[in-house]
């Protein structure tokens, strides 16, 4: 139920909407909860609105962590 | 899929596995609830129980809001689309949940009741729009995830001067769930269900935070780890898990710091709180009557609830009496001490709740695990 996945937006449309690009497929969502998101940006989109932003460089950083090996 | 594919790498699974297995102490066991269905999926799908010590066990969790959603609630909504003629939308898993009678939304459409399945809650607000004649009322359901989204549907439907639409509403809380199960007396008296620690929510905490967590290190001693939804996310907050009960730490800890702060969503926060707010008591599937645990519509916004415009009341229904869904989600029972389990009960007939969502224990387990339980032998 929460499942959610991480889009880019490639254009914003009109008030509070923007169009995102996940995978080749692309949707006109809500952004009235990320009002702040740029053209560029990752979003999280859960039932047709973005809840939140991803961060690319936490992204990177938790990927290196994967790659950690400990002692 | 960008920032998917790379937290499903399989060379990067086996290292953190290999970490888990160098850090574990053989001399202890260690056992930790994931809270969410998201991370039940995960486990099962990706097969990372098979990556796991022997001496390390996953509790699967009450967080699949399907699962949690009792009968009563159904049995509602079955109402309004039989009798009152309404159009009823609700999310995909929720038509194949087993209510009264033998029914489920999906029963009740073949049937002829108007029941339609929506994905967001903006196609329920397309629907009033394109069905001014007809009552349109959304069941919504799901944790602080999906609460936001039907807020915003109802402020936009009382912009809009919407006279037809209206919400059934059955959003519930995560950190009142986990207090719940921690103060259950399964695991008040040690020994029945063990948890030193808990896999916490990803895409919940996006939106409340990782602050709301920090009661349970302070006053039950369990550490949290924060975790995303991919296998590798699942994995390496297990390790850091591990970590913590080594150190004898009880913290609240971030693996999902791409996507979650300690404050959260700010805005969906401030949405949720305008249009709704915490009802006394509400039934969950497997956990019963939990106080403070779900959200009702404010008064202010009484048009668009669709409690109060139809006069519905609230009927507890027992589970069937040999579904165990109710200690499965408490995580004192696993899906195969379940009689039903795999025999009458599967995805396609599911009997309990658990059998329904993908996300459920049992629809997890039947899918990706049931031959797991049975031993290999020599052709």
């Amino acid at each position: 139920m929460c499942l959610a996945l991480p889009a880019r937006v490639i254009a914003l449309d009109g008030a509070d909407m923007a169009v995102v690009d996940l995978g080749g497929v692309r949707k006109r969502i809500s952004i009235a909860l990320v009002p702040e998101v740029q053209v560029g940006d990752y979003v999280i989109v859960h039932v047709g609105y973005a809840i939140g932003m991803l961060d690319i460089e936490e992204a990177e950083a938790t990927l290196k962590l994967f790659a950690e090996l400990t002692t | 899929m960008k920032y998917i594919d790379e937290f499903r790498d399989g060379a990067l699974a086996r290292n953190i596995a290999a970490n888990i297995a160098r850090e574990v102490k053989a001399t202890r066991r260690y056992s930790f609830m994931e809270f969410c269905g998201g991370h039940t999926h995960a486990l099962a799908r990706y097969g990372v129980a098979d990556l796991l010590p022997p001496n390390l066990r996953m509790i699967h969790g009450p967080g699949c809001p399907v699962c949690v959603l009792p009968i009563g609630r159904v049995d509602m909504g079955l109402r309004l689309a039989l009798d009152a003629g309404v159009i009823l939308c609700t999310y995909g898993d929720v038509m194949r949940v087993p209510a009264s009678d033998g029914l489920s939304l999906m029963r009740a459409k073949a049937r002829g009741a108007d029941i339609r399945m929506v994905y967001s809650p903006l196609d329920a607000l397309k629907l009033a729009v394109d069905n001014p004649r007809r009552e349109v009322v959304f069941l919504a359901i799901g944790f602080e995830t999906t609460t936001p989204p039907t807020a915003l549907a109802i402020k936009q439907a009382a912009r809009e001067g919407l006279k037809n639409f209206s919400v059934l509403c059955c959003h519930v809380l995560t950190p009142a769930a986990i207090t719940h199960i921690l103060e259950s007396p399964e695991v008040l008296q040690y020994g029945t269900v063990e948890i030193d620690g808990f896999v916490g929510p990803a895409h919940v905490s996006i939106v409340i935070g990782s602050g709301p967590y920090e009661g349970f290190a302070k006053t039950h001693r369990k550490p949290v780890v924060i975790a995303g939804f991919e296998p590798l996310d699942v994995m390496q907050a297990i390790l850091m898990l591990v970590r913590q009960v080594n150190d004898g730490r009880a913290e609240i800890e971030n693996e999902f710091t791409r996507a979650v702060s300690r404050e959260g969503n700010a805005r969906a926060q401030a949405v949720t709180a305008d249009v709704l707010e915490v009802r006394d008591t509400f039934e969950w599937r497997g956990l019963g009557e939990v106080p403070m645990s779900a959200l009702q519509i404010r008064p202010e916004y009484a048009l668009f609830d669709a409690e109060q415009r139809f006069d519905l009341n609230y009927r507890a229904v027992p589970d069937h009496k040999q579904c165990e869904c109710g200690a499965i989600l408490r995580g004192v029972k696993k899906p195969i001490d379940c009689k039903l389990f795999g025999t009458i009960c599967t995805p396609d007939n599911p009997m309990g709740s658990c059998m329904v969502s993908s996300e459920g224990a049992c629809a997890a387990h039947y899918s990706y695990g049931r031959f797991r339980d049975i031993p290999v032998v020599a052709a």
